[in-house]
């Protein structure tokens, strides 16, 4: 089989001494970012990103996925021990896992967490490693049109199915884009929303709002608790580690149906948090005694880590194959691949295969990895923890001011980071979705270039975007995404407004949160 | 941005949600206004049969403005029924208490260089927010500086802001 020589290629691209050495290292790193309040994947990978600028691609792009698997493996910690979810995907971790930590069965939440999240990438690995070859085939055929249509469907996916009210998702995207658009025009030359500053003709660099929005942002956050962590200890020995593993095919249904969502909300940017959610609720639902989810039931752990690390690991797919990020972490790695003057999108199978391959075998063998090292470190993790936060807080904060300055070796991009951790602090309280803003931001040259180019080719029709039954078909489908929050809060109104009899306008809006 | 709390009486005054929502709607909106601008002094039509650099983005700001109008309209709505708080000034003062000293922080940068910065920033933060003594705080302080330089100036070999202190020892 093709596939299977060229992953056997990867392997050997992906096992030099050097490569594993990073791969642990990048592990370590992210268990310790993901453990930590304040540092998640996304503003992890973003600080670690500018010491890779020097490296072989192939082996930064293996340290740094490495730290997102850590840091997906590291929030589990967080939530079982402490109650405090080190990632928002593992809110609905907390949910079991702490209260299984309460009656003493830390050691076997711990144990079912990560192997869930093994099983879940593991899932997704195997559907990177046979759809993305297929995939990215068919998409050699894309033009700057069909481009363009794919970036519509990605961005108005975040509108119809984030949970975010939809104003806020297409504000934080559209604020992305205008920012993508500051500095040098790609196809004039022209300066653009620099007002003469000189500071400004590069740009605003994506890393340094990740840096801000999600690590300075997060202190803001967190600070607001004043945090006391009061935590259980766990210490994972080899026994209950068996004996967790013996129960697990009792629950194989939960865990094919939550790698599954994983899966699908990975591919398509639902996100991984939406994905633990769905993961637990379906799982719930299904379960014989639901009423035992939430007082300490093993498959409430289960389902929502393996649904994360599956949607986690699946969002790589469509970031290697049509350049489009599944995540926010995914949108950080992609930046990465342009720095490290890689061309993301379906020609990167063809040119690059050193690089795909590494990249894939390194996933199977970073997962492995991660398991056996998150098994062994909990005590370890959960020692830093109990550091006071009045040590910690300062410290994450060098480290991003640091991470911010090494992207241009410039103070006003580490002012900048603080302009955004303020931003980030009202977004994240008043639900201004994130991870769209990153994405647009990331992507907003190409998807201007491409949607340019259309422009270019039909003399400024819209009607090309419907050219073809391809493009036509994605578009359609982006469309319909894009309103249906809109037809779904006119279709409640209006039907709220039967049964109690007042006027539309003043029945109760939609999308807020409680 | 400022986010002025509303009285709502003595010791627990708090600011409403729907409040800030308003004010950080209408600063969206004139983050949008600006790219609208910026982008007709630019040329946002067509010239010579291509877009011109002004035409993608101003839809983007034309863009904003709405969803900005959207949001403010819905927090005016919301808070005239009153709902939740954003934040209580306890709250806001422990939030403050991080932001202010990272300000300075990134001030003293420049005239310290970051090492020294580092180490008083992360000793005056635990000896004031963490009430510790002032020779662990130090200690600490001290500590993370002289292990940022090791790992960035001989480790990694990437150039960070260095000052008077630097300078003196020969770097």
């Amino acid at each position: 089989m093709d596939q299977a020589a060229l992953l056997f290629h990867g392997f050997s691209v992906a096992l030099t001494g050097y490569n594993v050495w990073l791969m642990l290292a990048g592990i370590l790193l992210g268990v310790l970012v993901g453990v930590l309040p304040g540092l998640g994947a996304p503003n992890g990978v973003a600080i670690l990103l500018p010491l890779t600028f020097t490296m072989p691609p192939t082996s930064a792009v293996i340290m740094l996925s490495c730290m997102y698997w850590g840091a997906l493996f590291g929030g589990a910690i967080t939530s079982i021990l402490f109650n405090i979810p080190g990632e928002p995907s593992s809110v609905a971790t907390t949910f079991d896992g702490y209260p299984l930590a309460q009656k003493g069965r830390a050691a076997e939440a711990l144990t079912s967490a990560f192997t869930g999240s093994f099983i879940g990438a593991f899932v997704g690995i195997l559907l990177i490693t046979f759809l993305a070859p297929v995939v990215a085939k068919f998409a050699l055929e894309f033009g700057p049109p069909e481009f363009f249509a794919v970036y519509l469907l990605t961005f108005c996916s975040f509108i119809g199915i984030g949970k975010d009210p939809a104003d806020k998702t297409i504000l934080a995207m559209m604020l992305g884009f205008g920012m993508a658009a500051v500095g040098m025009d790609t196809m004039s030359g022209l300066l653009r929303l620099t007002f003469g500053s000189p500071a400004l003709m590069q740009g605003i660099d994506f890393l340094v709002v990740v840096i801000g929005l999600f690590g300075i942002g997060e202190i803001l956050v967190t600070m607001e608790e004043g945090l006391h962590f009061e935590g259980k200890s766990a210490r994972i020995n080899p026994r209950v580690v068996l004996q967790t593993w013996a129960k697990l095919p009792r629950y194989w249904v939960t865990l094919v149906r939550s790698a599954a969502i994983g899966c699908w909300m990975g591919i398509t940017p639902g996100g991984a948090t939406a994905a633990s959610f769905m993961g637990y609720g379906l799982a719930k639902r299904f379960s014989r005694d639901p009423d035992e989810f939430g007082k300490g039931q093993m498959e409430g752990v289960l389902a929502p880590e393996t649904a994360a690390h599956a949607s986690g690991t699946s969002a790589l797919l469509p970031m290697l194959v049509l350049g489009i990020p599944g995540s926010a972490t995914a949108a950080v790695l992609l930046g990465g691949l342009m720095i490290w003057g890689l061309e993301p999108g379906p020609l990167l199978f063809q040119q690059q295969p050193d690089f795909v391959w590494g990249l894939i075998a390194s996933m199977y063998l970073g997962n492995i990895a991660g398991l056996i090292v998150v098994l062994s470190t909990v005590p370890l993790f959960a020692a830093i923890l109990r550091i006071p936060f009045s040590i910690v807080a300062p410290l994450i904060i060098v480290v991003c001011a640091v991470g911010a300055y090494t992207v241009h070796n410039s103070m006003f991009d580490v002012w900048l980071m603080a302009l955004f951790g303020g931003v980030g602090y009202f977004f994240k309280k008043l639900d201004y979705p994130l991870a769209p803003l990153v994405l647009s931001l990331v992507l907003g040259d190409k998807a201007e270039d491409a949607f340019r180019q259309t422009m270019l080719g039909s003399k400024g029709s819209l009607a090309i975007f419907w050219s073809n039954p391809l493009v036509g078909s994605i578009t359609t489908v982006a469309l319909v995404l894009l309103c249906w929050p809109l037809a779904a809060s006119l279709w409640r109104r209006s039907r709220l407004a039967r049964r109690v009899g007042i006027p539309a306008g003043a029945a109760g809006d939609g999308g807020t949160t409680a | 941005m400022a986010s002025g709390p509303e009285s709502a009486g003595g010791a627990s005054r708090w600011a409403s949600r729907g409040a800030i929502d308003a004010v950080v709607g209408t600063v969206a909106f004139a983050v949008g206004a600006i790219v609208v601008f910026d982008s007709m002094s630019m040329g946002a039509g067509w010239a010579n049969g291509s877009p011109q650099p002004g035409y993608f983005p101003l839809r983007i700001g034309a863009i904003i403005c709405l969803a900005a109008t959207s949001i403010v309209v819905r927090a005016v709505l919301r808070a005239r029924r009153g709902d939740g708080i954003f934040v209580r000034w306890s709250q806001l003062r422990r939030v403050l208490a991080v932001f202010g000293p990272m300000l300075a922080y990134i001030l003293a940068i420049a005239w310290l260089g970051i090492y020294v910065a580092s180490a008083l920033f992360v000793a005056g933060f635990m000896r004031v927010a963490g009430r510790y003594g002032w020779a662990k705080s130090l200690v600490v302080g001290a500590a993370a500086g002289a292990v940022l330089f090791w790992l960035f100036e001989i480790q990694f070999l990437v150039p960070l802001p260095k000052g008077p202190l630097e300078g003196w020892l020969g770097y």
